[in-house]
């Protein structure tokens, strides 16, 4: 992927020749890298494993390259046009036509034989020619004004960023009536349980952000805080029968305790330093989760769970225990297995909701802001009497204590937990999630949860190449959007009238030497 | 010395500073009074930042008092944190490389300033979290506060844009106006007119002075610049080599024969003597 200005005119000659030599060159690292990890794989056979090629694939693949690197090419040299077209046809050509299927149809023209039909390599080509179409399509779209424009790409992507945030004032609500709406759209039980998934990452990640977008700690150990939380439930509710609503405020407390305590070793430390003990303390929890047989049941993990009654008025049983109420009974449902999915998805709702609107709310408070002047300058802060050491304890309970909560949900949505569900993957997913998000920008978090969640459960059919496809999107997203996804930040408070809100994301920039101006004048 | 003689508002008192074998100041003393600019000064590596970074507590001083007095209290500096010279005993410093929250807006920079006031009225984040009239009261009290710095330093206009968008020049009077936005009885200026242009110098010149007549407090400042130092300051310490080698009216300091062999350099039969008592 070229990452060079895009600043050359395009009144100027195409050089062929550059190009050509630039695509022969990333044409032939695919088929380096290509030749090993694509064309040769393994195969079980009768009697032990056998080496199958799939150099059909690998060719492909290359060409595929080629001709990418070409569009990209002329993009840069300021030919997005015919980019557009030839990226557009590709991907319309991939979705009726598999590439492989035209490669065979020309090796069995030359008496070989024809290779295995690989799915992904499709796949690719749509999905390349789509996102090339889109990036060339853009290019376009600028350059209809003035040539120079492209050099303005950052700040219009910036522009867009901020465009999205005005129109997220109006999206948010929106979001929210598709999320209640959502049980009725899809009466599917997968679906729901999907939702319910993406939505216990939007909450964790939304909690993690206090730390890591708010207070720019980077903690690698945060599923500590999410074990705390989920064995608190599965212990005080297997062991003393308390039940799942007084256990979730006392799971958010717990956790947040041991955010405390986790937090005062590190309070001294910042940076790498900081990121390596909360992926020790992070390790540390689940080990002692591990060993720790007689209480925490070690591997073993604890199991049957009580699930949440309907606020503690009815139980979601089809025939619960004498004197207690059946939820189809009390509201003269017909009994659905089906209610108690829904209603643990509206739970997490509530609760991922709650954690956003506390942070937003606090962000605006003495507290948040100090978090982020933390963020920004921690020595500048000192200077200024902010306690550093309370300040930070302060984010670590925040965080900590959302963590537990969401903790305790899991548990009693599982119904079993095992320290194998508090790998350290865990963190790192929840992590990425705010990073690719935008950091301390809540609808960034959604945007980036829903991909990084609900995209690989979606696209299960890709099978292995489903992680392929993941890290590419990663790539993708860092080379865009190095800052995430939405990373406009709105500041907290305002002395004069915020600026218009636009609906409309794609503004027209004003030229270079009159922004300054404009943007006084727009004050 | 200038003729007011009222009570000192910083002492330090035989400061001495080391760096395992360096010594950063060598039994320094001077006085910094209340209504008065006391600028620091002496060629790089004299040891003037580190003065500063003694007294809002970056360093622990290895040997020396340093006594605050503030109306009738007065704080051992010291003996406390850095956090609690700034918000306590009311030490407020800018730096030599601008620091300021550069991705937070003008006015959020201003009221990170007022967080112990703001902090003391939202009772723990609760008062705020519910946004009681206790809080919301203290909250318009810090923006009108903020306002009336923004004027004064010329940046209303900008007050919603992120303070790393500002130019140099603002920035500088941007840090200026959020140390003075913590309520400090001594602010400390690390190289106010670094970078700045005449105009600019001239402008920050006349804000300093005003700040020293308009709110009474003492001004410690640490310069380069001669044609500041010299205009607005009423009391000049110099170091050179981490001691101090004149103390008095910038006239006085301008005069001192000590002064000008550390600016330009000594005379040739001097050497050996100079080099003795460096290894001293």
């Amino acid at each position: 992927m070229s990452s060079t200005a895009y600043t050359v005119g395009r009144d100027q000659a195409f050089p062929w020749r550059s190009a050509l030599i630039e695509c022969a060159i990333t044409a032939f690292i695919v088929l380096m890298l290509a030749i090993t990890m694509v064309g040769i794989h393994l195969e079980t056979v009768l009697g032990g494993l056998a080496i199958a090629t799939r150099f059909a694939d690998v060719g492909v693949a290359v060409v595929f390259a080629f001709i990418g690197r070409l569009a990209l090419v002329a993009m840069r040299e300021g030919h997005p046009l015919p980019a557009l077209i030839g990226a557009t046809a590709a991907a319309v050509l991939g979705v009726f036509v598999p590439p492989i299927d035209i490669v065979a149809a020309i090796l069995q023209a030359l008496g070989a034989e024809a290779p295995t039909p690989t799915p992904v390599l499709q796949v690719m080509q749509v999905a390349g020619g789509a996102i090339l179409a889109v990036r060339a399509a853009w290019l376009v779209w600028r350059q209809r004004g003035s040539a120079g424009r492209r050099a303005e790409r950052g700040r219009s992507l910036d522009a867009f960023a901020a465009g999205m945030r005005g129109w997220t004032t109006l999206i948010g609500p929106i979001a929210i009536v598709f999320a209640i709406a959502l049980p009725f759209i899809f009466d599917n039980r997968s679906r729901i349980d999907l939702a319910t998934l993406v939505l216990t990452y939007i909450m964790l990640a939304w909690g993690l952000n206090i730390i890591v977008g708010l207070a720019g700690l980077l903690d690698l150990g945060y599923v500590a805080f999410y074990a705390v939380g989920a064995y608190s439930y599965a212990l005080l509710g297997t062991h003393f029968g308390w039940s799942f609503w007084i256990c979730l405020p006392l799971a958010g407390v717990l956790a947040s305790s041991a955010g405390l305590i986790l937090g005062f070793p590190v309070l001294r430390l910042r940076g790498d330093y900081f990121a390596i003990v909360t992926l020790g303390f992070g390790e540390i929890i689940r080990v002692i989760l591990l060993n720790w047989f007689e209480f925490t049941g070690g591997p073993d993990g604890i199991s049957g769970i009580a699930r949440p009654s309907f606020f503690g008025l009815a139980e979601f049983d089809r025939s619960p225990p004498e004197g207690v109420t059946a939820f189809h009974e009390l509201f003269g449902l017909e009994y659905n297995g089906i209610h108690r999915v829904i209603f643990l998805y509206y739970l997490i709702l509530v609760l991922a909701l709650f954690v956003n609107f506390v942070s937003m709310r606090v962000r605006r408070l003495p507290i948040g802001r100090a978090w982020e002047a933390l963020r920004e300058d921690d020595i500048a802060c000192q200077s200024l009497g902010i306690n550093r050491r309370n300040i930070k304890l302060a984010a670590f309970m925040f965080s900590a204590g959302f963590g537990g909560v969401a903790g305790s949900f899991f548990a009693t949505r599982q119904g079993f937990i095992s320290p194998e569900s508090f790998q350290f993957i865990e963190s790192a997913i929840i992590l990425a999630i705010v990073v690719l998000g935008g950091m301390g920008s809540q609808a960034g978090i959604v945007l980036a949860a829903v991909l990084m969640i609900g995209m690989p459960e979606i696209f299960r059919d890709l099978e292995q190449y489903r992680m392929l496809a993941f890290g590419a999107l990663m790539v993708v997203i860092m080379v865009w959007r190095p800052r995430g996804l939405l990373s406009h930040r709105d500041p907290s408070v305002r002395l004069h009238p915020p600026p218009p809100r636009q609906l409309w994301p794609f503004t027209r920039l004003p030229k270079p030497s009159a922004a300054p101006a404009e943007k006084a004048a727009g004050q | 010395m200038t003729a007011t003689a009222g009570q000192p508002l910083l002492t330090v008192d035989h400061l001495t500073m080391r760096f395992g074998g360096l010594v950063a100041i060598d039994d320094v003393s001077f006085v910094a009074r209340p209504r008065e600019i006391t600028a620091i000064i002496g060629p790089n590596g004299a040891g003037k930042t580190t003065v500063f970074n003694c007294l809002t507590g970056f360093y622990k001083a290895t040997e020396g008092m340093l006594t605050l007095c503030r109306g009738t209290r007065s704080y051992l500096l010291e003996r406390m944190e850095g956090h609690d010279i700034a918000s306590h005993a009311g030490i407020a410093r800018t730096f030599q490389n601008i620091r300021l929250f550069a991705n937070m807006s003008v006015l959020e920079n201003l009221l990170v300033a007022q967080h112990r006031v703001l902090m003391a009225a939202s009772v723990g984040t609760i008062a705020g979290m519910f946004g009681l009239p206790s809080y919301r009261h203290a909250e318009r009290a810090a923006i009108d506060k903020a306002r009336q710095w923004l004027d004064r330093v010329n940046l209303t206009h900008r007050a919603d844009e992120d303070a790393g968008n500002l130019p140099y020049g603002d920035q500088r009077r941007l840090e200026i106006a959020r140390a003075m936005c913590s309520g400090p009885a001594l602010l400390c200026l690390d190289e106010p007119a670094a970078g700045l242009n005449p105009r600019e110098t001239h402008q920050l010149n006349e804000l300093i002075t005003g700040i020293r007549d308009d709110f009474g407090i003492g001004i410690l400042l640490i310069e380069h610049d001669m044609s500041v130092v010299m205009q607005i300051s009423d009391h000049v310490v110099v170091l050179d080599y981490g001691r101090k080698i004149s103390d008095g009216t910038p006239a006085e300091v301008r005069a001192d024969p000590a002064v000008i062999r550390a600016y330009l350099g000594e005379e040739e039969d001097e050497g050996p003597q100079s080099q003795a008592s460096a290894g001293a």
